[in-house]
């Protein structure tokens, strides 16, 4: 029989907490450039992988982990303009798969570049000194950095939903995710939007990869898999719902984390059995609107 | 060159015969030959559903992987004395595969389609990469033997490459006719005006999920076809046959060649094949210089080499 112990449990579902922490900020991210451009970024999961590894490259240089904390994400982000502006541009109005076939060939340089200029040998990422040990919670002791991580993910969730539901910028997002048309009819120069939005996207994989960093160790391929699995979250949450990201990428933290615990060799299957379930039970993904952005 | 292209485009079974049967004769060596065909017929079948039915796959490894699998596991590990019984049961796995995995991909559309199909194909991946006992897991599955072809009346030993090329020929030139037999049926008709405008296919009357459906499952016995082949070519089954790269290169390949024109897929697997030969030569990054060759494809010739000479489908139209 399977023995259950109370606080290995309770620490396997810290666990999976940061793990759907991380989810959750590339699926914010992925949503967020969705909902507004309809491009798939195929390359979200080897930004998540540059965000590791420029953090790596940051802490090298400047020994602080905060700086790189900081700059990394900015960097990633930078990187992310710079595709928007000059490549992705030339893709409106084409057809919706360009960009994904794009970003997926851009997936590819990225990867190939990490290992040639990293090495094919993962790097490790120390946490700060002073996120180094565990906190008493009372009931277990869990390490401080994850703590940190979940955290720092509630703050940055927090920024972003008072960045669109309180600022003008944010009004126009969420109006030219509903009716493109008719923002620009009011004269407004989307396409600034949505290199803005693309840009934000990108900095939160690149950041939800540095805090990925110290716990998963940083190597080329760690955003392949990751990718995958934040397309399932978006999937499940519904397509361009920043609620519905949130809420599935927390549940598939939890699928992830409990089947490792009670059945270490299906936890990469459940993830997509929960998504086959959703698909069968509620096509549109549980906060998706049927037929939206189809 | 327009005419010739016009020509081979009128007359695509016997241009295909007529060159692949010297093919083997213009290449470097011939066991790059036997993969051109292989993976031009992967290739084909993932066309026959993003170049035609206007569907993009992210995850064609499943089927391929699914043939090659289906048809090691029968000599391997069940000992099928018949290589038409090993080559049935993976086109036929690769087929219900495709049916079911199709039926919970037609439930959205679009974008998502295509992160849905890449999705299961990494579930088949590590369902595989789990089933040790079954499928050798990470090690890929050994011991397929050879086997001699059973032909009525004799028998035909394919040890050798050549002999190996010419059985390949002959069930990819199959396929081939099948392919041309398809597209010009009505059935196939309908593929091209879901392509085109999927509701006013459904306004015409047209069962359309049923059709992108078949078209989903004849896809996928060609992609099947082509992993069993690759199967007895290689006698092993690695597990990257299922692994998402496998999906990419074939959306590389078709797209490099020339999505929703005849040859574009054979033209593509063979570029690709090619400069991967080459590339590999010089330098291990290899996969940077293709990546780059594919997005600047995408960004200034969506059409394809072979698609930018004869004229072909260029994508989806934006809704």
């Amino acid at each position: 029989m399977i023995d259950i112990s109370f606080s290995a449990l309770v620490a396997q579902v810290f666990t999976g907490l940061v793990l759907g922490m991380i989810f959750v900020l590339l699926a914010i991210g992925l949503s967020l450039i969705f909902g507004l451009m309809t491009v798939v970024n195929f390359a979200h999961g080897s930004l998540f992988m540059l965000g590791a590894y420029f953090g790596v490259f940051l802490y090298g240089v400047t020994r602080n982990f905060w700086i790189s904390l900081v700059v990394a994400p900015l960097m990633v982000g930078g990187l992310g303009l710079v595709i928007e502006r000059f490549l992705i541009r030339r893709l409106y109005g084409r057809s919706p798969d360009d960009p994904l076939l794009l970003t997926f060939g851009l997936s590819l340089i990225m990867v190939e570049a990490a290992r040639l200029i990293w090495g094919k040998i993962g790097l490790t990422l120390d946490p700060p000194r002073a996120l180094a040990g565990a906190v008493d919670l009372g009931f277990m002791n869990f390490p401080a950095y994850r703590l940190f991580v979940i955290g720092i993910t509630v703050l940055v969730l927090i920024a972003i939903w008072l960045f669109l539901e309180r600022t003008n910028v944010g009004l126009i997002i969420r109006a030219g995710s509903r009716d493109p048309l008719m923002v620009r009819a009011l004269g407004i120069d989307l396409s600034r939007i949505w290199l803005l939005v693309f840009g934000i996207g990108t900095g939160l994989a690149g950041l939800a990869g540095i805090l990925a960093g110290p716990m998963r160790g940083v190597y080329a391929e760690m955003g392949v898999t990751m990718v995958i699995e934040s397309f399932v979250v978006i999937v499940v949450g519904g397509m361009g719902s920043l609620i519905g990201a949130v809420v599935a990428g927390l549940l598939m933290g939890q699928v992830v984390g409990l089947t490792t615990y009670f059945a270490p060799a299906l936890a990469e299957i459940m993830v997509f059995i929960a998504m086959a379930v959703v698909l069968l039970v509620r096509p549109s993904g549980l906060f998706g609107e049927a037929g939206l952005l189809e | 060159m327009r005419s010739i292209a016009a020509w081979i485009g009128a007359h695509p079974v016997v241009s295909f015969l007529i060159f692949f049967a010297v093919f083997p004769f213009l290449v470097p060596y011939q066991a790059l030959a036997t993969q051109v065909l292989i993976f031009g017929l992967f290739a084909l079948g993932f066309n026959l559903l993003y170049g035609y039915t206007g569907l993009l796959s992210f995850g064609h490894a499943a089927y391929y992987g699914l043939g090659a699998y289906g048809t090691g596991i029968a000599l391997a590990r069940l000992h099928v004395a018949s290589l038409w019984g090993a080559l049935g049961t993976g086109l036929l796995l690769a087929g219900l595969g495709g049916a079911i995995i199709g039926f919970f991909c037609l439930r959205r559309r679009g974008i998502y389609f295509a992160m849905l199909t890449l999705a299961f194909a990494q579930l088949l991946y590590f369902v595989g990469f789990h089933l040790a006992s079954v499928t050798g897991g990470d090690d890929g599955l050994r011991g397929i033997p050879q086997l001699r072809l059973g032909l009525p009346g004799l028998a035909v030993s394919l040890d050798s490459p050549i002999s190996f090329y010419y059985f390949c020929f002959v069930l990819v030139g199959l396929a081939v006719a099948a392919l041309k037999r398809i597209l010009e049926s009505p059935f196939g008709a309908v593929l091209q005006a879901i392509r085109e405008n999927s509701d006013r296919a459904v306004a015409c009357g047209y069962d359309v999920n049923r059709v992108k459906l078949l078209s989903f499952v004849f896809s996928a016995v060609f992609a099947g076809l082509a992993g069993s082949l690759d199967a007895l070519r290689l006698t092993v089954v690695p597990i990257e046959s299922l692994y998402w790269t496998t999906s990419g290169q074939v959306v590389m390949m078709t797209l490099l060649g020339g999505a929703g024109t005849f040859f574009g897929p054979f033209v593509g697997a063979a570029t690709y094949l090619v400069l991967e030969d080459r590339l590999s030569v010089f330098t291990e990054s290899w996969p940077l210089v293709i990546g780059a060759i594919f997005s600047a494809f995408v960004l200034f010739l969506p059409r394809g080499i072979w698609g930018t000479l004869t004229g072909g489908f260029h994508g989806r139209q934006s809704t």
